[in-house]
């Protein structure tokens, strides 16, 4: 079964994110690195991308000729997805253990945060002969 | 030489030789891994070359021979890093495992499927290291087949043999006291590859079909292998009588059409032969398991002519047998299904009652799919649709939610 892992911040998460130490910010690329590669050696590694920063996000919907409207977005409450993780594991507890370790990752003073990471299932062909 | 062997051709001389030469490898060099990374390497020269060069006189000896070249050279390797670290040679020395003297090809298989199917082992693991030790299948093959990459799959695979190393799982045959449990075992990886494949959309993932076909050879080798076990036969006529459906299971668009829709005419009337002449020879033969009557209710399937001619009073004795054999929710489910043909689906429904606390249940789409059927089949539409809609939210797969929504909404624009 394969699972996405999205980790998400609101406007001001990404504010203060922007704040952070050298320190702190090597820390938790140092972290990130080390955990793609644990979860490549533990045979469950699918696919990962960092995304860019929501200010730079668009929201595009179709005009009437089809030609792209787009508005820029940036509400105070709205989360945006910074990076996800795709895994592939045989149970749904076995990608909540992975998430977990994903949310212990370091923030500010290197201290282990506990980043919410949404956890969603990956759709598939069909399901199981039921048996 | 002996001529040009075709690319299909040589890809199932390839399969097939894997486990037969790994066999023999591993006795020769007594290690498992090393040998099983030495068999591959040795059949990714032979795909080079022989279309290239023609079939060699033994293909066999030819990559006995390629593979055995491989091990010499890894040996070697590895004792010039030992020198180097003298004091791990010493304990590497001791560890190493006799292996009795060689046996058929036949046990070396079933050592092999033992191998990689050990309850040690991780599913995935397992289900790896068998398509591709005893399958013949290539680590990208395999990554394909459960789209994920490539160094995931490899990774999975080193893993798989890391384990086995380091649990001293050991090359020979399971002891007779252990040898029922562990059957047990592969078969049931066996069954998880054929589901696999059996489970995914048409289109551009046809080709994960390969591993039911791979699923339905593999318990064939075991099938003819003659353990005496009524559970084999049971495994591979239930992968028969299954996959002889697989044409009518899908629109050309991928869209589920269920059983009792299914054009009959394109199933596979050889399978669904084959398949039944297997379970008639096996079920009288006493000992029956659970493999065996899932095969019996798919021939019961297979053999009407038209969806309402299935003997469903036949089906519901046979659920009634297998729910004795397994605590399976699933079973329980279809049985209800299958009493709901029989008695009605009034009388269902109180069964699927019974199953609403089974903790196991709780998150699962097939419930409320189950009871939708039911209750449309009892002309209660609001219900019917509540449950395909909250079915829809549950279901992992997409061609079901696609289904489950498409069935709830021809029910809510008939009604209003």
């Amino acid at each position: 079964m394969k699972y996405i892992l999205m980790m998400n911040g609101t406007k001001s998460d990404w504010e203060s994110f922007a704040k952070w130490s050298k320190q702190d910010l090597d820390a938790n690329t140092a972290f990130m690195r080390a955990f793609n590669k644990q979860l490549k050696d533990e045979g469950v590694f699918v696919a990962t991308e960092g995304l860019g920063w929501p200010a730079q996000a668009k929201v595009v919907r179709s005009g009437r000729d089809g030609t792209p409207i787009t508005d820029g977005i940036f509400p105070e409450s709205k989360e945006f997805l910074a990076g996800y993780w795709i895994i592939d594991v045989e149970t749904p507890e076995q990608a909540y253990r992975i998430a977990a370790r994903a949310s212990a990752a370091p923030g500010p003073g290197g201290k282990p945060g506990s980043m919410p990471i949404e956890v969603r299932e990956v759709m598939s062909g069909f399901s199981d002969l039921g048996l | 030489m002996t001529g040009q062997p075709s690319e299909i051709n040589l890809e199932q001389l390839l399969r097939e030789l894997t486990p037969q030469v790994l066999g023999i490898v591993v006795r020769r060099f007594r290690d498992f891994a090393a040998a099983e990374d030495a068999v591959q390497e040795a059949s990714i020269a032979a795909a080079l070359q022989w279309p290239r060069d023609g079939l060699p006189e033994s293909p066999r000896a030819w990559l006995i021979q390629v593979a055995s070249r491989r091990m010499a050279d890894y040996i070697r390797s590895e004792s010039a890093r030992r020198n180097r670290e003298s004091a791990v040679l010493m304990e590497s020395e001791q560890a190493a495992p006799s292996i009795p003297a060689r046996e058929s090809d036949v046990d070396d298989t079933l050592i092999l499927l033992f191998m990689c199917c050990h309850p040690a082992l991780t599913l995935s693991s397992a289900i790896a290291l068998t398509l591709r030790a005893v399958g013949g299948l290539t680590t990208p093959e395999i990554a394909h087949a459960f789209l994920v990459p490539e160094a995931t799959m490899a990774q999975r695979i080193s893993r798989a043999k890391q384990t086995i190393k380091s649990s001293g799982i050991p090359f020979e045959m399971p002891t007779d006291a252990e040898r029922g449990e562990r059957l047990r075992a592969v078969l049931h990886v066996l069954y998880l590859i054929f589901n696999e494949g059996y489970t995914t959309t048409s289109g551009p993932q046809l080709r994960r079909a390969d591993l039911s076909h791979e699923a339905m050879r593999l318990a064939r080798i075991v099938h003819n292998l003659q353990m005496g076990d009524p559970e084999i036969a049971g495994l591979l006529a239930l992968m028969l009588l299954t996959d002889a459906r697989r044409m009518a299971r899908t629109t050309a668009e991928g869209e589920l059409i269920p059983l009792a829709q299914q054009d009959r005419s394109l199933w596979d009337r050889k399978q669904i032969e084959e398949g039944v002449a297997l379970v008639s020879a096996t079920l009288p033969k006493g000992s029956v398991g659970p493999y065996q009557l899932q095969a019996a209710i798919a021939a019961v399937h297979d053999e009407a002519p038209r969806a309402e001619d299935t003997d469903w009073p036949q089906i519901l004795a046979l659920y009634d047998l297998l729910r004795r054999m397994s605590d399976n929710p699933m079973v329980e489910l279809n049985r209800a299904i299958a009493f709901a043909m029989v008695h009605g689906p009034a009388k269902g429904l109180e069964l699927l009652d019974a199953l609403k606390d089974d903790a196991r249940l709780a998150e699962h789409h097939r419930l409320d799919a189950v009871r939708a059927h039911l209750l449309e089949m009892a002309g209660e539409h609001a219900g019917a649709i509540d449950h395909y809609r909250s079915a829809a939210e549950k279901t992992g797969s997409l061609p079901e939610r696609n289904y489950l929504l498409a069935r709830a909404s021809r029910l809510s624009s008939d009604s209003g």
